[in-house]
């Protein structure tokens, strides 16, 4: 399909892009493009104005602030996916990348983007739930960090407000052992369902992708295996309903039945693979 | 002379600019003063249309036209019509615009030419279509029914055909009295092709000379001339040239005569602007013709010996909301044809009826009807295997026609030119380790772990066709094929063809077995095809009748070239032409080598024509029209294993093995190649793909997000090799190869899914094996004891 007509603006800075924002209130912000140009395509997204910010300065890299990795918002998958300091901090993430799209999506496609976008079948922010990630947003009026639990709000709805940029995602560092199992859509690769695990010191921390309206904590593995060692029977014994099919996505894949099922035997098998 | 090439994997001429982006499409076309139409097409599946207002449209600048249905009947553009017809057949008009009522999602009810796609795309979503939704049916069966939405009104009860072949009562007596009957019930799932080029059309109109040119997607542009001038614009044939350049993928798609060609036609005519069209993905989705979509009940009995005695067959075939080219052929001759397979059943009966339905119309798609018999047929035999407590390729073995049977004639009006099957099954199952197989199943079944193996045998007829033949059964064309080989001074030689290379690789095949036949350099030889301005007639490329019918009449052609090549040489050399022989690339005395002319010298000497036969002509080319004597029958035994994961129900392809008989082979790496594609594209069907519509004929599965198609991490490295059972009846006794591998795949991955499913007792599920299907399938069967039928 092709796009509405639309401007381009390509912003030099943060505040730049703040107040291209402010100035344009139905402006959209480009990063990698990868979700907003199809919609646009699709005319299911008609902005007037895209801002692009994928070369803002502020808004790339990576780095280690004491125990915390700090990830740009405007950082590709491809630099995350290769980038040393991310395998060691957060292996997690350089487990799941690989899952997203395709090389010429994570060449373009952007952690911040993702986030923002928050498509409850990205794999992304079941990873971010499950690292206990925080989220630096950017205002005119200054900044404020929000809880990966508090970020996700609903199906493409998250704690972003009008004006606002996620600039930074802070992860702590080597939080436990991770892992990620996905049962991807044959058609989209998007997950049906993924989940993710991270077991730490202070117990297992688990999220799940695809199955609701946004990426949510598995909070009835984690009680059930608090205080618990990590073992097959206990592993067995946890994940049971994990999650009522109620209020589950369906579509022509899966029902929000074997979503459910599916959570059960992937929360499983990615715990497993920790003991 | 060097090497024979017939045989050679050569690599393919045409992947140079194919992939590096410098092929010529439709869509690259540029003529000057070129403008662009959009389509407007239904959202609803059934719709009367009360109103058309094109006010808002037409004002936005760079708007030139809103074309409406009505507007092009005032101006006599008749609808489009039917290839194939059978006794009683109904045929509603079928208009490129359609002016009365939306049919199904995507029917076009106006069109928009502007300037620029982007302002034709803007002004189409500004044309305002009162629309009065009525009822709509989307399943075959739902059609049928008393009292079900009427999608024409031509055709009361949306039966359009019924048509049955085969000894009804001799079946029925069979069934009677057998050892052993077993029944299933199959859906075969509709399917959207997908070629990798969308459909595109650039007409463009010559006032002076009152001529059109027609740049299109097209795999016979012959066909699509013939009908556009002759049938649906009304204009001299010789009026319109047609031209498919290189054109990306097609698996039957691309057969069809298309509502958008004409509307760009009408349209380049009005405006006197050459008018281009490009589908979008999403128009793709709704508007190129589906495959399969059948409702079938299917039955086989077998006597105490365990020979299958007799096949009955009652199927309902989805056609859509109009029949396109060839849509009656394919769920009939094409279909109930193929229910001997390679088995030697004495009866056979076949009932098909075919509704309109509101969904988009349903024709010819890589293997049409072929897959779908060979499916049904290959299910039946490993039931009925099961069923017997047999191997069951022992139990195929068991039911063999044999090779000295051939010609054999089948019980449904096929007489089957060669075969050999167990020699195929035979290397097949040591290739693959068949017995270690099945006991490496035996062992992981007690792990919990469900391997399965599906092996099936099948065979297809193809390379359509006699064309007497295929004229007594209800086609309206010929099915022969033409080829000139003309020879330039210099030795160089053009071939031209009626086949079209969509992806075959005929320029390279082709190339190879004429530089053969005049024992020229490879290099020499150019093919030109898909232009009905250059090329003799042509039937054009489907029905895997490119080698077997076009390559034959271009070996006719050049056969004919060094017959007057050696009149020319005996001249020359002052010999009898019967004692010229043509050895090492030199046309010579027989015995008397260094009496000897080169094909050059012929070439040239034929042009100038200075020292010539005073009987003969000059110049140098020849033209053949082939006409086969009957259709081809490759064969071969396909075996999938896979694995089935009972938590989740996700099917994995372990290993595909094949082993084709398709006759002698021009280029192994061509045939590799579409034995690799075919199976991949039959493991779609089998897996992945379903075009879904609800109750109201909406396309749930309408893009790439919902509908899979299988991608390199779904196969696995396919292993093949071959046998050579030639064709007795022509020159090079080849087969065809291009849909072999969708024939067979679609079966023998959907019987190794049923195999791994065995100890559930699950006997049958209908296509794709998706992953919660198959999870249901375990949770349901567990509770149940060891079913049969």
């Amino acid at each position: 399909m092709y796009t509405a007509e639309f401007d381009y603006k390509k912003a030099s800075s943060l505040q730049d892009a703040l107040s291209l924002l402010q100035q344009h209130p139905d402006a959209k912000l480009l990063a990698g493009g990868h979700s907003l140009i199809p919609a646009m395509k699709l005319r299911l997204a008609a902005p007037s104005l895209l801002i692009d910010i994928s070369k803002v300065p502020e808004l790339r890299g990576v780095r280690m602030e004491g125990n915390t990795l700090i990830i740009g918002a405007a950082t590709t998958y491809h630099e995350l996916e290769t980038n040393d300091l991310v395998r060691k901090a957060a292996p997690l993430l350089t487990e799941v990348i690989p899952h997203i799209g395709d090389p010429m999506v994570r060449h373009r496609g952007t952690i911040g983007g993702s986030l923002s976008h928050a498509d409850p079948a990205a794999d992304l922010p079941a990873a971010m739930l499950a690292l206990g990630a925080q989220m630096k947003i950017q205002g005119r009026s200054g900044s404020r960090v929000v809880d990966a639990d508090q970020f996700f709000q609903g199906m493409f709805s998250t704690a972003l407000g009008e004006g606002e940029i996620l600039t930074e995602i802070h992860i702590p560092a080597l939080s436990g052992r991770q892992a990620y199992e996905k049962f991807p859509h044959p058609a989209s690769r998007y997950a049906v369902v993924g989940v993710a695990v991270v077991a730490g010191p202070e117990g297992v921390r688990a999220a799940v992708t695809g199955a609701g309206e946004h990426a949510l904590r598995l909070s009835r593995l984690e009680q059930a295996l608090a205080g618990k060692p990590l073992n097959a029977e206990t592993i067995a014994a946890a994940c049971q309903n994990l999650l009522s099919a109620e209020g589950l996505n369906h579509d022509l894949v899966a029902s929000a039945e074997y979503r459910a099922h599916l959570v059960d035997v992937l929360a499983k098998r990615a715990l497993l693979r920790l003991v | 002379m060097a090497e024979k090439l017939m045989g050679k994997a050569m690599k393919r001429v045409e992947d140079p600019r194919f992939i590096t982006g410098t092929g010529n499409y439709t869509d690259d076309m540029q003529v000057p003063g070129m403008v662009h139409a959009a389509m407007v097409r239904s959202p609803y599946a059934h719709a009367k249309i009360k109103s058309i207002n094109a006010e808002a449209a037409k004002a936005l600048p760079g708007v030139l036209a809103v074309i409406t249905g009505q507007e092009m009947l005032d101006a006599g553009v008749k609808g489009i019509p039917t290839g194939w017809l059978h006794p009683g057949i109904k045929l509603p008009p079928h208009y490129a615009i359609t002016p009365d009522k939306a049919r199904h999602v995507g029917d076009i009810v106006a069109a928009v030419i502007a300037e620029t796609r982007q302002t034709a795309e803007d002004a189409a979503a500004l044309v305002e279509v009162d629309y009065e939704p009525l009822p709509a049916v989307s399943l075959g069966s739902k059609a049928l029914e008393p009292g079900a939405p009427e999608v024409h009104a031509e055709a009361p009860g949306n039966l359009c055909f019924e048509w049955s072949i085969g000894d009804k009562e001799g079946t029925d007596a069979l069934f009677e009295r057998a050892y052993k009957t077993v029944k299933l019930n199959l859906r075969n799932n509709r399917l959207i092709p997908n070629a990798m080029e969308p459909r595109a059309s650039l007409a463009q109109y010559a006032k002076a000379s009152d001529e059109f040119t027609l740049w299109t997607t097209s795999q016979n542009p012959h066909i699509h001339r013939l009908l556009i001038a002759a049938f649906i614009l009304g204009i001299p044939e010789n009026k319109l040239r047609v031209i498919a350049p290189d054109v990306g993928g097609g698996f039957g798609s691309k057969i069809y005569q298309y509502p958008e060609e004409v509307i760009v036609l009408y349209a380049a005519r009005k405006l006197g602007r050459p008018v281009k069209w490009t589908a979008r993905r999403s128009e793709s989705f709704v508007t190129d013709s589906h495959g399969r979509d059948h409702e079938t009940v299917a039955e086989m009995a077998v006597d105490e010996h365990h020979k299958i005695t007799a096949v009955r067959v009652h199927t309902v075939a989805n056609m859509g909301a109009y029949l396109t080219t060839f849509a009656p052929a394919v769920p009939t001759y094409l279909y109930g044809c193929l229910l001997a397979g390679t088995y030697k059943t004495q009866k056979i009966f076949c009932q098909v009826r075919a509704p309109f339905t509101n969904t988009v119309p349903v024709d010819a798609y890589r293997g049409a009807g072929r897959p779908e018999a060979t499916y049904l047929l290959e299910r039946l035999v490993d039931v009925m295997a099961h069923e017997l407590g047999e191997d069951p390729l022992e139990f195929r073995r068991k039911n063999f026609i044999q090779p000295e049977e051939f010609p054999y004639q089948t019980p449904v009006a096929l007489v089957y030119d060669s075969g050999n099957y167990e020699v195929a099954m035979n290397k097949a199952m040591e290739l693959v380790g068949y017995q270690e197989l099945r006991r490496q199943q035996e062992e992981l079944r007690k792990q919990g772990r469900y391997l399965g193996i599906g092996a099936i045998t099948f065979l297809e007829a193809c390379g359509l066709a006699p064309s007497a033949l295929v004229g007594s059964l209800g086609a309206q064309a010929g099915q022969w094929e033409s080829a000139l080989v003309r020879v330039h001074p210099t030795g160089t030689v053009e071939v031209f063809t009626g086949s079209h290379s969509h992806g075959q690789g005929h320029e390279t095949a082709f190339a190879q077995v004429v530089a053969d036949e005049l024992q020229i350099p490879v290099e020499n030889v150019t093919l030109v095809h898909g232009d009905t301005g250059r090329m003799p007639y042509g039937w054009g490329s489907y029905g895997s009748r490119s080698a077997p019918v076009g390559l034959s009449a271009i070996v006719m052609a050049s056969r004919k070239i060094v017959d007057k090549s050696k009149r020319i040489a005996a001249h020359l050399l002052e010999a009898a032409p019967e004692d010229i022989v043509h050895e090492d690339g030199k046309y010579m005395v027989k015995g008397v080598p260094e009496k000897a002319k080169t094909f050059f010298e012929i070439a040239l000497q034929a042009h100038l024509a200075h020292n010539y036969p005073t009987d003969l002509e000059p110049g140098l080319e020849a033209t053949h029209f082939y006409d086969p004597k009957n259709f081809v029958y490759p064969f071969g035994t396909h075996i999938a294993v896979v694995e089935v994961d009972p938590d989740t129900g996700r099917v994995k392809l372990l290993r595909y093995l094949s082993v084709d008989d398709c006759g002698p082979i021009v280029n192994p790496l061509i045939a590799d190649g579409q034995i690799h594609g075919g199976v991949a594209q039959g493991l779609g069907q089998a897996l992945l793909e379903n075009a879904v519509y609800d109750d109201e004929g909406q396309l749930l599965s309408g893009n790439f997000l919902e509908y899979s198609i299988p991608r390199a991490d779904d196969l696995v490295q396919i292993e093949h090799d071959h046998t050579v059972t030639p064709s007795p009846h022509n020159p090079l006794g080849i087969k065809g190869i291009g849909e072999a591998g969708t024939i067979a795949s679609t079966a023998a991955v959907a019987n190794a899914v049923l195999d791994a499913l065995r100890p559930f007792g699950i006997v049958h599920l209908d296509m794709p094996y998706t992953a919660e299907k198959v999870w249901r399938a375990i949770q349901g069967a567990q509770k149940l004891p060891q079913a049969a039928d």
